[in-house]
């Protein structure tokens, strides 16, 4: 579905990505890893066209998308939950929502998708007209992914999605991430918190500096002597 | 003050207001959405009234009520062009350039503007023509109220009015809002972020041909440096409002606008002090502006 190929990427003179490969497939969980600064956020926004790679090739459901405009990826199926939400904080929760489909213009079919959003995300139904800063930490993750669901993605990306939440909440967004992922949408996921990531993803790649440094199931990394010691203490 | 005297001056004072705010809209609207103080705003108020002072003296031979429609219109879709081909020309390239470069950039264009006037025109002021009407409607205490400020103050605050529903009942008003929060997270909503640009500035430089007409029929000639001045108060008005912040801007432009004009009755020598004066106040007091929110600095 997705496929990534020998990706580099510089800002300035700092060489972000080297020769970094993976792919996705359909109805897959996959997961990147590895420590702060090793390259993941880069890998997410380079794939939604945010930032632009110096070579290599990206390609969505068989169609090259490496120099597409981050506007029109998005219309491929391809959402993005950035690090750190980043709701629009002066919009109501609704309005946030209805950006996550700006770029549909089936009325009927974002009606039903706004409806499916609050059946997953009740607390969002419950606070449907407050100013989207005005939410906690948790809301906002919730709210930034259903967000994204607006735009009704087969791929949805998601950037440390536990980041800065309580463990009861991190356990509740990873059942998120694998229901959204049981009701058919591929899911390619970053995360710091290995752990739980592993825990969910079918497969998984580690990301060291830059570089994909392991690959596998991700069972076969859970028991993995290096991975262990490095991600999961 | 005589309560008749005191009502022709509040409906200057409105007057004023209203086309410093009309102009102060295109300042921060610009500023929220691509964080640049655009220099070159006062100067597209001179270049709208050129274009009418042309279509009424040049293109057409006598100045019927259509040819003055035509005339505003045109002012209208040539300032919004210039607006966009500036902003793509001249802004665009610098957007991920440092603050001051675009800021360098937007004073060098204004100065551009100017001069490019002044070779097509001449640096002389020329008489404005009469576009809109400006009768007696009635006498308070023998001293008319007449119909120009009257129109001004009326068109101005319906064009306010469908500016705020626009940008927050439409979509490309809430796109604006998106991008102007946070361009990355609107470009991965499927937003086309160069065309909301070109969108705002579009609809600032609607509002600076609309806000031309009227200051130049105020004050009653054209010339190239005309539009400094406006200029340099509506953007006064806009940091007074809270520089980003649309209502804020209106707020700002009447309440320079009233200022300036009641000093003009008492003190007109010092009118430019106050003006500066409050605008220092204003930055020293409460530098975000009165209804702009102090935002943190995303490092």
């Amino acid at each position: 579905m997705l496929k990534v190929e020998g990706l580099n990427v510089f800002y300035g003179a700092i060489h972000a990505l080297h020769d970094v490969s993976f792919e996705v497939k359909q109805g897959e969980i996959v997961t990147l890893i590895g420590a702060n600064g090793a390259g993941k956020t880069t890998i997410l926004h380079t794939v939604s066209g945010l930032v632009r790679a110096k070579s290599g090739k990206i390609s969505f459901q068989d169609q090259n998308i490496t120099t597409t405009e981050a506007h029109v990826i998005l219309k491929h199926g391809l959402a993005h939950v950035p690090e750190g939400r980043r709701v629009f904080s002066q919009m109501s929760v609704q309005e946030n929502l209805l950006m996550g489909a700006y770029a549909r213009k089936d009325k009927d079919g974002i009606a039903e998708d706004l409806e499916k959003v609050y059946m997953r995300f009740p607390r969002l139904r419950e606070r449907y007209r407050q100013m989207a800063g005005t939410l906690s930490g948790g809301e906002q993750q919730m709210l930034a992914t259903g967000r994204a669901l607006m735009s009704r993605p087969s791929l949805l990306m998601m950037d440390e999605p536990s980041m800065g939440l309580s463990p009861i909440l991190v356990g509740e967004v990873f059942e998120i991430i694998r229901s959204i992922n049981a009701s058919g949408t591929t899911v390619l996921l970053v995360e710091q918190n290995a752990a739980m990531a592993l825990s969910i993803a079918n497969r998984a790649y580690v990301l060291e500096t830059g570089r994909i440094v392991k690959e596998g199931s991700a069972d076969a990394l859970m028991h993995d002597d290096d991975v262990r010691r490095a991600y999961l203490g | 003050m005589k309560p008749a005297t005191f009502l022709i001056t509040l409906i200057n004072g409105l007057q004023l207001g209203s086309v410093y705010a009309l102009i102060a809209l295109g300042y921060t609207m610009v500023y929220g959405i691509v964080k640049l103080i655009n220099f070159a705003h006062g100067d597209i108020l001179m270049v709208g009234s050129y274009v009418v002072l042309f279509m009424l003296t040049t293109v057409f031979a006598a100045q019927t009520l259509l040819a003055k429609v035509i005339a505003v219109a045109a002012a209208i879709v040539f300032c919004v062009m210039l607006g966009i081909v500036i902003d793509r020309v001249a802004y665009k390239p610098l957007r991920s350039a440092p603050r001051i470069s675009a800021l360098i950039t937007a004073i060098g264009v204004s100065l551009a503007l100017q001069i490019i006037a002044q070779l097509i025109f001449g640096s002389e002021q020329i008489k404005f023509p009469q576009v809109i009407l400006n009768e007696t409607l009635f006498k308070i205490d023998k001293k008319p109220v007449k119909s120009l400020p009257i129109i001004t103050c009326c068109v101005s605050v319906v064009l306010m009015i469908a500016l705020n529903l626009f940008v927050n009942k439409t979509k490309p008003g809430r796109a604006m809002r998106a991008v102007s929060e946070d361009m990355g997270a609107a470009r991965l909503m499927g937003i086309n972020v160069n065309n909301t640009i070109s969108l705002t500035f579009a609809i600032g430089c609607t509002l600076a041909a609309v806000g031309s007409v009227f200051y130049a029929q105020k004050v009653g000639y054209v010339k190239p440096l005309m539009g400094s001045l406006p200029g340099i108060k509506a953007f006064i008005a806009a940091v007074f409002g809270g520089i980003g912040s649309i209502p804020g801007a209106v707020l700002g432009g009447f309440v320079i606008g009233m200022l300036e004009t009641f000093v003009n009755y008492f003190a007109s020598q010092y009118v430019d002090a106050v003006v500066y004066g409050l605008l220092i106040v204003v930055l020293l007091v409460r530098p975000a502006g009165m209804l702009g929110k102090a935002v943190r600095e995303k490092v």
